[in-house]
């Protein structure tokens, strides 16, 4: 899959930020405490007009800002996300029609917890290569829910990143994809249900961690690579401790998952997250760079992608449209009461 | 809200895109768009095309909605102003992703995709455009 | 073209008033009306009802016919039209009676205008309100009633400087009037301070910038001038009636400040009247905010475009000024039924030029005018009256 990849990225972080000490004070607990426990400072919360939908919306169009196809020529749109405004109504034609898509298209939405959205990489990747389609459009999104006073209250955010895949202008291809799949009950939400429940400690070593390394261990068995090969790493990131541990174990550097470690700033973007995470690295990264992408969803399941940046990556109007970076410090703190009132924690008759 | 989803999905390329049309006479343009151009009249009837609008503009005026309707009561205080485009015509919108004693006339403004309402709990959600601060 | 006069008008209290139904309210207005006129039911030719939304109010729509029932009038089978314009409604049904006799088509017709606002909640009545705003563009996006008056204020205040001061003043004048009205919701002054201190509703308008949600209806009966005398001794004439239109939204109009449809409407009347703005002696205009007062002065030639407020503030339109403006409390103080409205205009100007405005009489009153407005001035009528 030499010549297939990703043409352009985009992201969206929403702008409010609540502390975790902020949360942890209205819960009798102690915020520098957990924020070092956990590796999260802060979480991005969304505006009470924001939801999967806008956030998608915002990150496709970021993409589409960078580069210059003709979003007619987009032949499916995949969005992946916990959190899609309707349970039956597809997020996918909402954000299709919002790019101007629509209407030869094909859409579906995708869940697979927090790797949803790689999902979707797959997809468009496939479809590309079977000369289905022309461009695929693969996005993950959230607005995570996350029961009040639950240790996840510190880290269910919202945000989300747009990944569009073709053969033209690749600026990073995707060499190689995998995944590792398993009925690992570790964290879940049932239908009709508003909050998620997890299986506590349950969700390291037997789901998180086996997964990835997993995943990751035969994807480079399957490139011949070893973790020294690569310029930069990606993992799933639902706290500031699991990746960088991950990365460890596996024997990648702190070095080189710096750049996509974003879990700190905004928390955990659930089917965002590792999206985010590689945005944030495409923003910087160089040709010839080699980077190497394992999500994680609960499930279970892990995907993961060598990929290596081209030169066409200097024709992309990165400029275009903001980085991570400029997103996670374009910021606005919110209060425990206003963060409750935009995440709907109140009940309204 | 009353009224069924038709209504609002007949809308969808001006709320989602901003999508106005051209006079085909006078090469006027409009948002939302009309039947004819209101100065070429039946010069223009057949002639009007759509046009996409860039979603750029200037605040004209704005007020701080402090008593809002009942879609809207949980975001308020919250702007809303009278938008003069790029392209000319003139739009009513809420201002997002910024401080509302920040709002100006004559601030340069940009659109953004936002819920902007929806149907009770059950209902259907309708999407569209609010506008922001565009950063210098 | 006939002349046509004003024989007799009816008012009901205006203000929340739980005891009277949309039904009883015109009923009320209707009959007080006939009997100051000495008509009897089969003397009419025709009735003409305005009301804005008794559908959405009271779920009640066909109101042309309920009326002429309620009013007792069945049996005569007499035509009856409701006439809609949002908050002009009462203002063209006034035109519509009058263009109905000044046409020779009728003789004597009723006009009535009603409201009945406080049968439902008051989200609910807001809601209504804003059906007079462009629905699609303005209302779905969020912006209220107040709210499309407060971006006239604003920027009226951005582009001639007139002050909050100068807006709370016409609520303070039109409470010392309303003060002075048996009729009105609010019979109590204010203060400057209350009314820049009020709750704000859409900055820079505060609660007391805003008429109320009232319950109320007026009527007059208008007749051939030529034949007025058979019926009273103090006929007043519409010597002219003008109407104009605009864009729904707010956002479509040539210039944010200036209601067009006024200057339309009013210019059709001067010049069907053969005046000029000097010689009107009073004016009850379309106070719905008090920017809207402003305005009107203005887009009525009162005094140049910018400087409504200045001439506020200067006095010029108190009880007792050069140009005595919403004698009746306005819609501030008196209330603004909405369908009602601008029949209500008619009958207090028609009161002052008879002399029977009580304590707020004007010394020597002989031409006044009406000035109603639609949503936010998209509609507009302007009627002119003399003492026969």
């Amino acid at each position: 899959m030499k010549d297939i990849g990703i043409v352009s990225y985009g992201s969206y972080i929403p702008r409010y930020r609540i502390k975790a000490g902020v949360i942890a004070s209205v819960w009798g607990k102690d915020g520098a405490t957990i924020s070092r426990g956990l590796g999260i400072n802060e979480k991005s919360v969304p505006s009470i007009d924001q939801d999967t939908a806008t956030i998608s919306v915002e990150a496709a169009r970021s993409a589409l800002k960078r580069c210059t196809i003709d979003p007619q020529d987009i032949g499916a749109i995949y969005i992946g996300s916990e959190s899609h405004p309707y349970a039956v109504k597809p997020t996918g034609t909402i954000v299709g029609e919002a790019i101007g898509a629509t209407p030869d298209l094909m859409v579906a939405d995708y869940e697979f917890a927090c790797k949803a959205g790689t999902a979707g990489v797959q997809s468009c990747t496939a479809l590309v290569k079977a000369d289905m389609i022309k461009y695929g459009l693969a996005v993950g999104a959230d607005t995570s829910q996350a029961a009040p006073g639950d240790a996840l209250e510190f880290s269910a955010s919202a945000g989300g990143a747009a990944l569009i895949i073709g053969r033209d202008n690749v600026v990073a291809t995707i060499n190689h994809t995998c995944s590792f799949t398993t009925d690992t009950p570790d964290f879940w939400r049932r239908a009709e249900r508003k909050y998620p429940s997890h299986g506590g400690r349950f969700t390291g070593t037997p789901a998180y961690f086996k997964h990835t390394i997993s995943c990751a261990t035969n994807l480079m068995q399957k490139v011949d690579t070893k973790p020294e090969d690569y310029d930069y790493a990606i993992f799933h990131q639902p706290n500031g401790k699991f990746p960088v541990s991950v990365a460890k174990k596996l024997g990648f550097t702190y070095d080189q998952i710096k750049q996509g470690l974003i879990v700190p700033y905004i928390g955990n973007t659930y089917s965002g997250a590792s999206l985010v995470g590689l945005a944030s690295v495409l923003d910087v990264a160089k040709p010839g760079e080699r980077v190497f992408l394992t999500s994680y969803g609960s499930g279970a399941g892990s995907d993961g992608f060598d990929i290596t940046i081209t030169d066409k990556i200097t024709e992309l109007a990165r400029d275009n449209a903001p980085t991570v970076a400029q997103m996670v410090e374009d910021k606005e703190y919110v209060d425990y009461g206003t963060y409750a009132k935009l995440t709907d924690l109140l009940y309204w008759e | 809200m009353a009224g069924g989803v038709a209504r609002f999905w007949r809308e969808i390329p001006q709320r989602y895109n901003i999508i106005g049309n051209k006079c085909g006479s006078c090469e006027r343009i409009f948002f939302p768009p009309r039947e004819a151009c209101p100065h070429c009249r039946r010069k223009s009837l057949g002639k009007m095309e759509d046009i996409k609008l860039s979603g750029k503009g200037e605040i004209v005026t704005y007020t701080i909605i402090y008593a809002g309707p009942k879609a809207f009561e949980e975001q308020v205080p919250y702007p809303v102003a009278i938008i003069k485009l790029k392209e000319g015509p003139q739009i009513t919108a809420q201002i997002v992703d910024c401080d509302i004693d920040d709002v100006k006339i004559g601030m340069k403004v940009e659109n953004t995709f936002r819920r902007i309402q929806e149907d009770g709990y059950t209902g259907a959600i309708y999407y569209g455009y609010k506008f922001k601060p565009v950063k210098e | 073209m006939r002349d046509v006069a004003v024989i007799g008008v009816g008012l009901t209290k205006f203000g929340e008033l739980w005891d009277k139904s949309f039904r009883r309210l015109i009923a009320e207005a209707g009959s007080k009306a006939i009997l100051d006129a000495s008509i009897s039911g089969k003397d009419i030719d025709a009735m003409y009802i305005g009301s804005m939304s008794s559908g959405r109010f009271v779920g009640q729509e066909h109101v042309g016919a309920l009326v002429a029932d309620a009013a007792g009038f069945s049996h005569l089978h007499i035509p009856a039209t409701r006439v809609e314009g949002a908050c002009a409604s009462g203002g063209l049904a006034i035109r519509e009676g009058y263009l109905s006799i000044a046409s020779g088509m009728n003789d004597i017709v009723v006009v009535g205008g009603v409201e009945k606002m406080n049968d439902v909640g008051g989200n609910f009545a807001t809601e209504t309100l804003v059906t007079a705003a462009d629905q699609e563009w303005e209302a779905f996006f969020g912006v209220t009633f107040p709210g499309l008056y407060a971006m006239i204020a604003k920027r009226h205040m951005y582009e001639y400087g007139t002050t909050k001061e100068q807006l709370a003043q016409v609520a303070v004048k039109n409470h010392a009037n309303g003060a002075l009205n048996p009729y009105a919701q609010y019979q109590r002054e204010i203060t400057l301070e209350q009314v820049l201190n009020a709750t704000m509703i859409a900055h820079p308008l505060g609660l007391l910038d805003c008429s109320p949600v009232t319950d109320g209806a007026a009527s007059v009966v208008l007749c051939a001038a030529e034949k007025a005398k058979e019926f009273t001794n103090k006929p007043v004439k519409i010597i002219a009636s003008g109407q104009g239109s605009d864009t729904l939204a707010l956002h479509s109009r040539r210039d944010i400040c200036t209601l067009d449809a006024t200057i339309h409407a009013a210019k059709m009347a001067y010049k069907q009247a053969n005046l000029t703005p000097s010689d009107i002696d009073l004016a009850e205009v379309h106070d719905c905010f008090t920017i809207a007062e402003i305005c009107a002065i203005e887009d009525l030639g009162f005094v140049e475009k910018g400087q409504g407020g200045k001439a506020v503030e200067n006095k010029i339109t108190t009880l007792d000024g050069s140009l005595p403006v919403n004698t009746s409390g306005g819609l501030k103080s008196k209330g603004h039924p909405v369908g009602a409205t601008g029949v209500a205009q008619i009958v207090e100007i028609a009161q002052q030029l008879r002399g029977e405005a009580e304590k707020r009489q004007v010394k020597d009153a002989r031409i006044g005018l009406t000035h109603n407005v639609g949503g936010s001035g998209a509609t507009c009528t302007v009627h002119i009256l003399e003492a026969m």
